[in-house]
C-alpha cells in the first residue's frame, strides 16, 4: 500500500501527520525536547513537593478561574472602567484583523517606526510582526527565546520556552550568521550578544507591546510575569505601552491573583516566584519622571467566545498559559511544538486552538492524543484536557445537519460510511438474534475478513475473527459442566 | 453594533440562565503554608534569594552607607544612581562627603527624557528603597515614585536595595491585606526576586538578561 492510500481523503488539508512523521525522523529535535521536557517535569514535582497543598491550590486556581467566567462580561466592563478611571485606554476586538488595525492606528498617531514587543501568545495570534512589517514597521521580539525565533523566521515551538527545540550550537550559528558575531556556544555569551543587540532596541523604540498575565478587574491592573526584564523594558521605556490580551484572562480580585501567580510560576518552570511580578495600573502621571505616557489595553476575542458558548468547553478559557501540560505529553514531546502549525501546540493547543481557527483547519488536533491523561493531572487549573478532546472528537464527526451547532468547522471527519458502520454496530449489539447470525456468519467467513485495515495495519496484524465465538465456547462449556454455572 | 457590543451581547447571552459562582476564597491555602516565625523570615527570604544569585549583606541603619561604598568600591563601579529626594538618598550624599574617591553620585532628578542615552549608557549602578520583602517568594517589593522613579531598578547593570529587617512579611496574600493594596493600586507596582535571568537556551540558566546583572539587598537588621 502506498502512503498516499493510507491518509484518509479528509485529511489531506491538515498535515500534521506529514509534519510529526518529519519531526519523529530528527533525532536532533527529539533529543532537544527530551531533555527539556524531562527537566521541566522534574522541576515541576519539585516545586510542589508537598500534594495536599498542590491539590488544594489547583482546586482554588480552578475556583478563582471558573468564577470569573461566571462573571465574565460583568467583569470586563469592571476592569475597562477601572482602567479607564487610572488612565488606560481599553479596546475591543472581535477578530485578529481588527486587533491589529487598532494596534497599527495607536502606531500611526504616533508616527511610530519601531515597536520592541515584550512575550505575548495574542500577539502571536495576530500575527503582529508580520502585519506589522508589511506596512514597514520594525515589530521586534525582546524575549530571548522569541528573538531566537524571529531572527530564524520561525514560529515559537512552546509557549513559555519558544526556542526550546534548538540547542546552543544551532543558537550559536544562528547569531554567527545573522548578526556577524564569533561563533560561541557558551550560553552565558550567547545572553549578552542578545542583551547588547536589544538594550540599543528598547533605548530607540517608539512603542513597546506586551502580553498580559492576569487583567485585575477590581484595581485596573495588568499583571506580567517575566524573568528577564524585557517585559518590565517593553513596558516602561517606550513612550507608548499596548498590552494585547485574550477576553478571558480577566480575574475578579487582586486576592485573586495570589494563588494563580503561585500556580503559574511552580508549574511552568518549577521556580517560587519570576523574577519580576509587574503591576501596571496607569500610564505616567504629570509628577512622575519615567513610565509610557500613553497606556492601551487591547482585548481581543478571536474565538473564544465560541468556546465560552458551551458549559463543558468553557473550562478551556480556564488556561493560564503555563505550559505544564505540553511538558507532560508523551505526543508533544516526540513531535515538538511545530508539528502542530498553529500559535498554541501541545494539549492546550488542541483544545483551544479549533475555536480560533475552526476545527475544520485542525481536523487531526483533538485525536493527536493518547488520552493518557498527564495533562489533565498536572493543569494547574484542573482543565479536564482529556475529557475536551474526546468532546472535540464528537464534534468533529457531526452529521453536517446536525441541529445547534456548537463550533466553527465541526463535522470535519464526518464520514457517512463510518457512520453508517457504526449505526450497523449499534444494531447489532441491540438485537440478540442478529448478534447471533451475525456471530455465525463472522466466524464461518473468517477468511474473507481484508488483509489491510487502513493505518491499523501500518504497525499491527489485521483482526480476524476466532474460529468460535465466545458465546459458543461459553455454551459448550456449560453444556459440559452440566449446566452448572 | 461595535465589537464590545457583540462580544459582551455574546457572552451575556451564554451566561443566560446561570448564576455567578460565590466567591468562597479560602486565605488559608495561600497563608498556611507560608508563615514563618518572627526570626525565621530573613533566612527564608534569604535562601530563596540568593539561590536565585541575589547578594545579601546584613548590616544595620547606622553602617549601610559605609557598606555600599566598600561594595562600590570592590565592584570598581564609576558611579551610582541615587534619588537625591529620599531620606536614604541625603545619607548616601552626606556619607559621600566626608569620604574621598568614592564613585560618582547620579541624581534620578528629571525627566527620563532629558538624560535617557546617559541612563542607558552610563550609569553603572542605582540605590533604591523597598516598601518590605516577602519571605514566601522571596521577593523585594517595589512602588517606584516620582523620587525612585520605575527605570531605577531595571536598566543600570547592578541593583542595590536598602531592605528594613521588620519589613519582611510572610507572604503576598498578607502584604496585599496589611497594606490594602486592592484600596489603591500606585501605577507601577514590582516584586523582584533576583537579578535579571532567562533559561531560554538550552534550559541553561543565565543572569544577566536584559535588567540587572547584580541585585545587591542591604538588610538592616535594626530597622
Amino acid at each position: 500500500m502506498n502512503s498516499q492510500a493510507r491518509i484518509p481523503a479528509v485529511e489531506i488539508d491538515d498535515d500534521f501527520r506529514s509534519r510529526a512523521h518529519t519531526a519523529l525522523g530528527d533525532p536532533q529535535l527529539r533529543s532537544n525536547f527530551r531533555s527539556a521536557m524531562d527537566s521541566l517535569m522534574t522541576k515541576r514535582a519539585v516545586a510542589f513537593a508537598d500534594p495536599d497543598e498542590r491539590e488544594q491550590l489547583r482546586a482554588l486556581g480552578n475556583a478563582v478561574r471558573a468564577r470569573a467566567l461566571s462573571k465574565l462580561p460583568d467583569l470586563l466592563e469592571t476592569l475597562e472602567r477601572n482602567l479607564t478611571r487610572n488612565g488606560v485606554k481599553v479596546h475591543w476586538a472581535e477578530t485578529v484583523e481588527q486587533a491589529n488595525g487598532i494596534v497599527q492606528s495607536i502606531i500611526d498617531a504616533h508616527g511610530a517606526k519601531q515597536v520592541i514587543k515584550g512575550k505575548s501568545m495574542v500577539s502571536e495570534e495576530m500575527e503582529m510582526n508580520h502585519a506589522l512589517e508589511a506596512r514597514g514597521i520594525e515589530c521586534l521580539e525582546s524575549d530571548m527565546g522569541e528573538y531566537i525565533v524571529q531572527l530564524d523566521h520561525e514560529k515559537p515551538s512552546h509557549i513559555i520556552m519558544p526556542a526550546i527545540h534548538k540547542n546552543a550550537g544551532q543558537v550559536a550559528s544562528l547569531f554567527h550568521d545573522k548578526l556577524g558575531v564569533e561563533y560561541t556556544k557558551d550560553v552565558d555569551q550567547l545572553i549578552q550578544i542578545g542583551r547588547r543587540v536589544l538594550r540599543q532596541k528598547f533605548f530607540e523604540a517608539d512603542i513597546g507591546v506586551s502580553g498580559v498575565n492576569f487583567a485585575v478587574a477590581e484595581t485596573g491592573t495588568l499583571l506580567l510575569v517575566e524573568n528577564e526584564g524585557n517585559g518590565r523594558m517593553s513596558t516602561t521605556v517606550p513612550p507608548v505601552h499596548i498590552a494585547v490580551t485574550g477576553i478571558e484572562k480577566v480575574v475578579e480580585n487582586l486576592r485573586d491573583v495570589v494563588p494563580l501567580l503561585s500556580l503559574l510560576t511552580r508549574s511552568a518552570l518549577g521556580i517560587p516566584i519570576t523574577t519580576y511580578v509587574n503591576m501596571i495600573s496607569g500610564p505616567r502621571q504629570p509628577d512622575e519622571r519615567d513610565g509610557p505616557q500613553e497606556v492601551h489595553l487591547v482585548l481581543l476575542d478571536n474565538g473564544r467566545s465560541q468556546a465560552f458558548a458551551d458549559g463543558e468547553l468553557r473550562q478551556t478559557l480556564n488556561c493560564i498559559r503555563c505550559g505544564a501540560c505540553m511538558n507532560h505529553c508523551p505526543v508533544y514531546t516526540r513531535v515538538g511544538g511545530h508539528t502542530y502549525g498553529e500559535v498554541y501546540p501541545g494539549p492546550i493547543g488542541k483544545i483551544i486552538t479549533p475555536h480560533m481557527v475552526g476545527l475544520a483547519k485542525v481536523p487531526d488536533h483533538p485525536s493527536a492524543s493518547s488520552l493518557c491523561g498527564a495533562c489533565g493531572e498536572v493543569c494547574p487549573v484542573k482543565i479536564p484536557i482529556p475529557a475536551l478532546l474526546r468532546r472535540l472528537r464528537e464534534e468533529n464527526v457531526k452529521a453536517p445537519d446536525s441541529p445547534h451547532p456548537v463550533m466553527r468547522g465541526q463535522g470535519s471527519k464526518y464520514s457517512r460510511k463510518e457512520r453508517l458502520i457504526w449505526n450497523a454496530w449499534a444494531t447489532l449489539n441491540r438485537h440478540p438474534l442478529l448478534y447471533k447470525a451475525f456471530s455465525f456468519f463472522a466466524t464461518r467467513l473468517r477468511h474473507l475478513t481484508p488483509k489491510h485495515v487502513g493505518p491499523w495495519t501500518q504497525n499491527h496484524s489485521a483482526p480476524k475473527p476466532a474460529a468460535r465465538s465466545l458465546h459458543d465456547m461459553a455454551r459448550e462449556h456449560l453444556a459440559q459442566q452440566g449446566g452448572r454455572p | 453594533m461595535s465589537a464590545k457590543q457583540n462580544i459582551l451581547a455574546k457572552l451575556r447571552n451564554s451566561l443566560i440562565g446561570t448564576t455567578p459562582i460565590v466567591d468562597n476564597f479560602d486565605e488559608g491555602l495561600v497563608t498556611r503554608p507560608w508563615t514563618y516565625p518572627q526570626g525565621e523570615r530573613i533566612a527564608q527570604l534569604r535562601k530563596l534569594m540568593e539561590a536565585v544569585h541575589t547578594e545579601i549583606h546584613l548590616t544595620t541603619d547606622a553602617a549601610w552607607p559605609a557598606l555600599l561604598a566598600q561594595l562600590l568600591r570592590d565592584r570598581q563601579l564609576p558611579n551610582l544612581l541615587i534619588a537625591p529626594g529620599t531620606a536614604h538618598g541625603q545619607r548616601i550624599s552626606e556619607h559621600w562627603q566626608h569620604q574621598a574617591e568614592l564613585p560618582a553620585l547620579k541624581a534620578y532628578d528629571r525627566p527620563v527624557e532629558a538624560w535617557k542615552a546617559e541612563l542607558f549608557n552610563d550609569t553603572a549602578a542605582s540605590l533604591t528603597s523597598t516598601l518590605g520583602a516577602i519571605a514566601a517568594t522571596g521577593s523585594l517589593i517595589l512602588w517606584p515614585t516620582r523620587e525612585e522613579p520605575r527605570l531605577m531598578s531595571l536598566v543600570p547593570p547592578v541593583h542595590f536595595a536598602l531592605l528594613k529587617a521588620s519589613e519582611i512579611h510572610d507572604n503576598f496574600y498578607q502584604v496585599q491585606r496589611q497594606f490594602n493594596w486592592a484600596g489603591g493600586m500606585p501605577t507601577n507596582a514590582l516584586l523582584v526576586s533576583g537579578p535579571s535571568k532567562t533559561a531560554d537556551i538550552e534550559q541553561v540558566l543565565a543572569y544577566g538578561a536584559h535588567g540587572p546583572k547584580d541585585l545587591v539587598v542591604l538588610i538592616l537588621e535594626d530597622q
